[in-house]
């Protein structure tokens, strides 16, 4: 199972006379999950040596259509050919042996191995006794010949973001797989590490240094995205679906971006449609003094970190994920114990305690809401409810509550927020990502804010979805409340922050009103180096 | 998260133009799920049940008697005759008491094995009290409160271990077991002994007097009213009140309840205090209404049986009425397999056991994931 790395393959290659094969081609594939058609005729070709993107909303069929040509889902109908050839792919295991590999969107690594451990135990096959001195040389052999290296003695945990979707990559390399498809390869990474890793894909399907496994020797890519800058960088050629159809495909180079999102929604891309008001300056209402939290291991996250957020603003927090934003947000939501400093809203001590969190009006929109502000099996009317089913009108006598209140309070709430679900009764759990999100900036946002902390609001969410919550803190924030916004996304923060914070290490490292930022100078403090 | 979206976004529901129709759909999709979701609860226990009767049956086959003449005679032991059910309430009074010890902190995802401890420990505060109190009534009243209240404090302090220490609160409730039952056999043994009691170390008898009676008309004591009525309490605190909805929100997702303030430590600490209660007073009403006394005969297991019936009844506290009744029936036919079948004394523990993996077995078969439906992504 180790690599045939082959340098001195790539010679032939394109030297051919008649034209090659497709790498990999679908022809009409249609998928039924019952009564719902979720991939109709869809058709797909991936040119040997090329990076194709395939661009859709949530819902498009885009994963299901993947998922089908990587033997997850048998398809109702359609074939799927390899080089050309009709290949039978039942599992994924059967895609493998053809070459076929996938990275998926959230890391499939263990964390505490190491990076040579967990190539190895990618493998299919296992001796019964590692020869783990042997191992590690292979692997270390297989780094050298790649166009990016990891110590192969590092563990998992000490990797960064960016780092361990490299590992995934060198995973299918090692695999051997000559066709990689990517499902959202950057959503967890930084804007620099994105760049970096598509480079370095979009290096290897052109058959520079490192190309190697297939018998042409170049790496075929197809990665899933929702990101047109990274598309109109990074890819040859596009396919978009819509709503389980093929909604156009054709060169990157022929196409707009104006033009892709057409195909992706069927119109104009809906923007953001609340704009910022100018107001004067008003009261600090958050204040975040020498504030210091631990991570879960108990090494320091957060350190002495300051920060003070006006009524009517937006202050966004940027900085490479890692750097203690998750701990920040957790210490604000109540999730976590900081272990040091204070926090103060409208100039009262706040712990994060449901009183406080009421009587000071503090709400937070967390990262993946399903897990952090959602119960997964409670109903839709539930969970809308979370933040008020101990009050009047929820309650009678103050300790019963009253289901019909709640399911009331939600029905107009699921109205007014545009949430897509059965009925107030459905169990959150069931419901698709934006309608979560949906339904906790229902919860969060339907009464007076004065502090809310939103942290990734848009991750992972479509275009509609995005433009929609983006309006909603904007809203908030015309309305007079100091809004914290922590993103990975400095498009995000550029679009909607009065003020920018950069966070390196847990500190806030450098500042700037949205005037003067710079992007290079940002950049450079979230690198950490200024 | 950007994968993890239902065939909803997808489906007629998300055509703008289909708006009044996809609502009716919608409802009646709603409806659909709700009915599957109830006829899941009742049929897959049922099913998982039926499985361990079957599996029970090759066992008892194996040991060369006939399944259906065992199975005949275990149904005239505990439900086939009044004598029997009768026995069969009897067994599953306590059942149900010990079985609200762990059920309640199930709910807020604690896995608590310590009913067996806080019983005994009830018990034997109970028959302490009781001997210094003088009137019927209040000898009654005394120990139930008080025997309540101290297999309470008893969960409660591994409750405090687990949400101010981190302490594992599965292990320290089995090994709290073990103390307790220590604690008895000294207290018996030694300060609390009644120097009448030569064979059988015991404390002072509370008297005939002061003992809990039967129902009227039925051989049966008042202690199955107690756990009728507890069932009923612990269902509608769980279902119906500001507490019981916490507690579903910190056993459904503790970083959910923690980001909407709630005081997720004192929701473990009341919560393992009052499924404590429960098994507190299942000692008292033990020592009230059949031993008169607190001693060894105290540690007879239904708290351990009492976890058995919370995990079959899905910590559901009505769930636990027919379960108590199923298991106290499958006790009290213990008796007669052994003078029918010269069965072992533990072949109803076997029967127990197989229905117990059973039902954790059949965990795995909720949401319809029998039916292998993979949810679309996208």
């Amino acid at each position: 199972m180790s690599v045939g790395v082959g340098v001195g393959l790539s010679g032939d290659a394109g030297a051919t006379a008649k034209p090659a094969p497709p790498a990999l081609e679908a022809i009409g594939l249609s998928k039924r999950f019952g009564t719902v058609l979720a991939l109709d005729d869809v058709s797909l070709q991936l040119e040997r040596g090329s990076v194709h993107a395939l661009l859709g909303e949530n819902g498009a069929g885009k994963s299901t259509l993947v998922k089908c040509v990587m033997g997850y889902y048998p398809a109702d109908a359609g074939r799927v050919l390899v080089g050309g050839l009709e290949a039978r792919i039942a599992s994924p295991r059967d895609a493998a042996a053809l070459g076929v590999g996938m990275v998926y969107q959230h890391f499939t690594l263990v964390d505490n191995m190491t990076v040579a451990e967990n190539l190895v135990l990618a493998r299919r096959q296992h001796p019964f006794i590692f020869d783990w001195a042997a191992e590690v040389k292979e692997v270390a052999a297989f780094m050298a010949r790649m166009p990016f290296r990891l110590d192969p003695g590092k563990p998992v945990r000490m990797l960064a973001a960016g780092e361990k979707q490299k590992l995934e990559i060198l995973k299918q390399l090692y695999l051997g797989s000559s066709i990689v498809i990517l499902d959202e390869p950057t959503s967890v990474l930084t804007p620099s590490e994105a760049n970096e890793v598509l480079g370095l894909l979009r290096g290897m399907a052109q058959g520079g240094q490192g190309g190697k496994g297939g018998k042409e020797g170049r790496l075929t890519i197809l990665m899933i995205s929702h990101k047109f800058r990274e598309v109109m960088a990074f890819a040859d050629e596009v396919t978009v679906l819509r709503r389980g159809r093929l909604a156009g495909r054709g060169r990157v180079a022929d196409l707009t971006p104006d033009a892709m999102a057409r195909m992706m929604v069927g119109e104009e891309p809906p923007r953001a449609t609340q704009t910022r008001q100018a107001g004067p300056a008003r009261a600090t209402v958050l204040e975040i003094a020498d504030l210091s939290a631990d991570d879960d291991l108990g090494t320091p996250a957060v350190t002495n970190f300051s920060l003070r957020v006006r009524a009517g603003e937006i202050v966004g927090i940027a900085g490479v994920s890692g750097n203690g934003q998750e701990e920040l947000v957790e210490v604000l939501a109540g999730q976590r114990e900081p272990s040091a400093g204070r926090i103060e809203v409208s100039g009262t001590r706040y712990r994060a305690r449901r009183a406080e969190m009421r009587g000071l009006k503090v709400r937070c929109l967390p990262d993946e809401p399903l897990r952090n502000a959602c119960v997964g099996a409670m109903s839709v009317a539930e969970n809308i409810g979370f933040r008020r089913f101990d009050r009047h009108p929820f309650t009678r006598g103050g300790t019963l509550v009253s289901g019909r209140a709640l399911r009331r309070n939600a029905e107009a709430l699921i109205v007014e927020y545009g949430i897509r679900t059965p009925g107030p009764d459905a169990p959150i759990g069931s419901l698709s990502g934006g309608n979560v999100q949906r339904a906790v900036l229902a919860r969060e946002l339907s009464e007076d804010v004065a502090v809310l902390v939103a942290s990734n609001p848009c991750f992972g969410l479509d275009f509609a979805a995005v433009a929609e919550i983006r309006s909603r803190l904007m809203e908030a924030r015309n309305r007079g409340a100091a809004v914290l916004l922590i993103s990975a996304d400095l498009d995000e923060i550029f679009a909607l922050a009065d003020r920018i914070v950069v966070i390196s290490e847990g500190r806030a490292v450098h500042e700037t009103p949205i005037g003067q930022a710079d992007l290079g100078i940002i950049g450079r403090h979230m690198a950490g180096h200024a | 998260m950007g994968i993890g979206v239902s065939i909803g976004a997808i489906s007629p529901l998300a055509e703008p133009s289909a708006g009044g129709a996809g609502a009716l759909v919608a409802t009646a999709e709603a409806r659909r799920a709700a009915r599957r979701k109830s006829a899941e609860a009742f049929a897959i226990p049922s099913v998982a049940i039926l499985g361990a009767l079957i599996l029970f049956g090759i066992f008892v086959a194996l040991t060369g008697r006939n399944p259906l003449a065992v199975y005949h005679e275990m149904y005239r032991g505990s439900f086939g005759t009044w004598f029997s059910f009768q026995n069969t309430l009897q067994r599953a009074a306590p059942l149900m008491l010990t079985a609200l010890a762990t059920a309640l902190p199930l709910r807020l995802g604690l896995v608590v094995l310590g009913g067996e401890g806080a019983m005994v420990l009830g018990g034997l505060a109970a028959a302490a009290v009781g001997v210094h109190l003088h009137t019927p009534m209040s000898v009654k009243l005394g120990m139930f409160v008080v025997g309540a209240l101290v297999g309470g404090a008893w969960m409660a302090g591994a409750g405090t271990l687990r949400a101010y220490r981190g302490v594992n609160e599965t292990i320290s409730t089995l090994l709290l077991n073990y103390i307790a039952i220590a604690l008895l056999n000294h207290m018996v043994e030694g300060p609390l002994r009644d120097p009448a009691s030569l064979n059988k170390p015991s404390t002072l008898p509370i008297g005939d007097d002061n003992m809990l009676g039967n129902l009227p008309g039925l051989d049966v004591h008042w202690g199955l009213v107690f756990g009728l009525a507890a069932c009923l309490l612990t269902w509608f605190l769980m279902q119906r009140t500001t507490f019981g909805f916490a507690a579903r929100m910190v056993g459904g997702n503790v970083r959910a309840a923690l980001l909407n303030g709630l005081p997720v430590r004192r929701l473990i600490v009341v919560a393992t205090f009052l499924g404590g209660l429960g098994a507190g007073l299942a000692g008292a009403v033990e020592v009230a209404a059949i031993h008169g006394t607190a001693n060894a005969s105290l540690v007879t297991g239904y708290g351990y049986t009492g976890v058995l019936v919370a995990f079959i009844a899905r910590g559901n506290p009505l769930g636990v009425v027919p379960v108590a009744l199923l298991l106290g029936g499958i006790g009290a036919s213990g008796g007669l397999l052994q003078r029918v079948f010269d069965l072992p004394d533990a072949t109803v523990n076997v029967l127990q056991g197989i229905i117990f993996l059973s039902i954790l077995f059949s965990d795995s078969l909720y949401g319809g994931r029998w039916a292998r439906k993979p949810a679309v992504a996208a």
